[in-house]
């Protein structure tokens, strides 16, 4: 069984003048899912491009089992480009076999592998079709076969759900959670943050090429500004508490927002001399709200 | 896994995809179809040429057997039909069934041909009717005729060539035109696909999943490795069913010559394609799309058909004069023009050493810098990339 920890350390890199990446640092461990989101141009292809050694970082670099990623451990990632690339005249079956034998699997086992694989993603009547003539979803099927096909020890996707039907989305989420369950740490990214609040043990959120924040979601969700959601008749009563902002005013609920220090409890109080209350709860942000949240600031403080 | 591992692959993939696809089959049969109906072609016109079907009327029958074995000895053959309607023969004439009419008695014969008559048939008539009149004055001298004329067979001039000429030149510039058109096809073509496989890769964006496990080196060499192969496999097929061809129609005397000229074509068509391919796949690997490719190919082609239509008028003027000899040596040239001049004869060995090693450094230089240039420019999608940013990085 595959062990190990995916370490991307550092990692810089510029186009000319644009900042790509600037001290990108993240590890995956084993069995883990790691979710990878951040605004368009954030830096999150360029990060998975240099995993693979497709380009070349200016400075940083990649590990995997405390070893600097070479040619011989690359062979040995299953890799899903953002844009999706396949022979469109090759066969469904040929294709596949052609690349877990790239991947240095011997020509038995990936034909073994290749069909193994066909018949997990639903394509066994398709397997002897040119790509090009198949649906777009059964395309994105064979392009994850083909990700998975040489048995990855690691496994870094490019939007592996974007274009996939409901049904394609709960295969996928199917399959990279049982890999990541047989200790292969799963990178990928990911605008559909619903999904990846769901599916993932960690979350990490990039801005401007750099890691901005990245933990469990839960540790996530509990961090940042604190906020309540009180259900009262009236809010006139915060005009009289200090560091308590009203951010969101419906009927008679309203999202307070505590500055820190500020103990929810003396509000609890100013709120039920005001009147009755029928809601009192502390809210934790989305992922969605912290992406928001963190990507605004950060376009803010640049 | 080994470099060689990984080359194979590449190149076995290339290989079997190509030689799957319709096109080849069709391609291949159609230039086969082409070269059997030139060959056949050729073979009737040579026929054609060499018999002319005179018609004689009246008296000028009786020149039948003189006139057959007179032409006989200028090589040509002649076929004579007794005609006894001038009006009908003047028809076959003008329809083409005869090549000549013959009318009148000698020494008044007049020769009634549809545009302008044979040259030689008519120095063959001409000498027939000379010698009968010569044989008439002669038996009325009293000499006896038959004397005089083994006299005449037994004097004639002796001949010493200073620089011979080959008995086999028709044969081998044939040949030589044969193998360096041969070349142009098969560099041209199996250029251009190679060209087009690395556009393939790049429009359809498998090359990022193949360059995470292959480098860009195994990638070009596989691809150039397995192309040349189906062109090899094609110029061998062709070239062995139109030697067969000839030499069953007798258009060409095969033999030895025919087996020269392959193994020359197939050492100066594997230094040829290596020469030219990785530069259209350099050239290819600026661009990102099929429609682009043209504008990066042309250059490249051009010098190939610069090289065989300034190559082969030069062959056929003067296959050793100053400028096909330095052409044929130079790199770019060298692959389609050399063969050919060897296929005539008329390289010497010291330059066809030259040109291959001057072909050999060259194709290490281009290999190098082809392959840099496409390992830089072949992730690049997108606009067009300046070959100059190609080859800094």
């Amino acid at each position: 069984m595959p062990e190990g920890v995916l370490e991307i350390d550092r990692i810089s890199k510029r186009y000319g003048e644009v900042v790509a990446l600037q001290n990108m640092s993240f590890d995956v461990r084993a069995g883990e899912l790691f979710g990878f989101v951040g605004s368009n141009g954030a830096g999150k292809t360029t990060t998975m491009r240099i995993a693979l050694g497709v380009l070349a970082a200016d400075s940083g670099e990649v590990r995997w089992n405390g070893r600097a990623v070479d040619l011989d451990t690359r062979r040995r990632i299953g890799y899903m480009p953002e844009e999706r690339g396949l022979y469109p005249r090759m066969r469904v079956l040929d294709q596949l076999v052609y690349l877990a034998e790239l991947h240095g699997m011997s020509t038995n086992s990936a034909h073994t592998s290749a069909e193994n694989w066909i018949a997990r993603l639903g394509l066994r009547d398709r397997r002897t079709d040119e790509v090009q003539r198949l649906s777009l979803g059964n395309q994105q099927r064979v392009q994850l076969a083909a990700a998975l096909v040489h048995e990855p020890d690691v496994l870094v996707l490019d939007e592996p759900f974007s274009g996939l039907d409901p049904v394609a989305v709960d295969v996928m989420s199917h399959v990279l959670r049982e890999k990541a369950s047989s200790g292969v740490p799963v990178v990928f990214s990911s605008h559909q943050l619903d999904l990846v609040e769901r599916l993932c043990d960690r979350v990490g959120i990039v801005s401007a090429g750099s890691m901005v924040a990245s933990g469990t979601v839960d540790e996530l969700r509990s961090g940042g500004v604190p906020r309540l959601v009180v259900e009262s008749p009236t809010t006139d009563w915060t005009a009289t508490l200090d560091g308590v902002r009203v951010i969101e005013k419906n009927g008679t609920r309203c999202v307070l927002e505590l500055a820190s220090g500020v103990d929810d409890q003396a509000v609890l109080h100013a709120a039920l001399a005001a009147g009755p209350v029928h809601e009192f709860s502390r809210q934790r942000p989305t992922l969605t709200e912290l992406f928001r949240n963190v990507v605004t600031t950060e376009a803010r403080s640049t | 896994m080994t470099s060689a591992r990984a080359v194979s692959l590449v190149a076995r993939r290339e290989f079997v995809t190509k030689v799957r696809t319709r096109s080849f089959l069709i391609g291949t049969a159609v230039i086969i179809a082409v070269l059997a109906g030139y060959v056949v072609l050729q073979s009737v016109l040579f026929d054609d040429q060499q018999r002319s079907v005179v018609g004689l009327s009246g008296q000028a029958t009786q020149l039948a057997d003189p006139l057959r074995q007179k032409a006989k000895s200028f090589g040509i053959e002649v076929e004579t039909r007794d005609v006894t309607t001038v009006e009908n023969a003047e028809q076959q004439v003008r329809d083409g069934s005869l090549d000549a009419l013959v009318t009148g008695a000698p020494p008044a014969l007049k020769m009634i041909v549809k545009g302008s008559g044979d040259e030689v048939l008519t120095t063959a008539l001409n000498d027939v009717l000379r010698q009968q009149v010569l044989v008439a004055q002669l038996a009325e001298a009293g000499i006896t005729p038959q004397q005089v004329a083994q006299n005449l067979a037994n004097v004639s001039v002796a001949v010493t060539a200073l620089e011979p000429v080959d008995p086999q030149r028709g044969q081998r510039l044939a040949i030589g035109l044969i193998v360096a058109a041969l070349l142009y096809y098969s560099l041209l073509v199996y250029g251009t696909m190679v060209a087009q496989g690395v556009v393939e890769e790049k429009s359809s964006r498998v090359v990022e999943i193949l360059l995470a496990t292959v480098r860009p080196w195994q990638l070009l060499l596989g691809k150039v490795i397995g192309l040349g192969a189906v062109g090899l496999l094609q110029l061998l097929v062709i070239s062995t069913i139109g030697l067969g061809l000839s030499s069953a129609f007798d258009v060409i005397d095969v033999g030895a010559l025919g087996g020269t000229a392959l193994l020359t074509g197939v050492l100066w068509y594997l230094l040829g394609f290596f020469l030219y391919a990785t530069v259209f796949a350099a050239a290819a690997s600026l661009v990102s799309r099929q429609e682009e490719l043209q504008s990066v190919l042309t250059p490249i082609s051009m010098t190939i058909i610069v090289a065989f239509v300034a190559g082969i008028n030069l062959m056929i003027g003067s296959p050793s004069g100053p400028t096909v000899t330095v052409l044929s040596l130079l790199p770019p040239f060298a692959p389609i023009l050399m063969p050919g001049r060897m296929a005539m004869g008329v390289a010497t060995t010291w330059q066809v050493v030259l040109a291959i090693v001057l072909a050999l450094a060259a194709i290490a230089a281009i290999t190098w810098l082809g392959g840099k240039v496409y390992a830089n420019a072949v992730l690049r999608t997108g606009a067009r990339v300046k070959l100059r940013e190609a080859l800094r990085t």
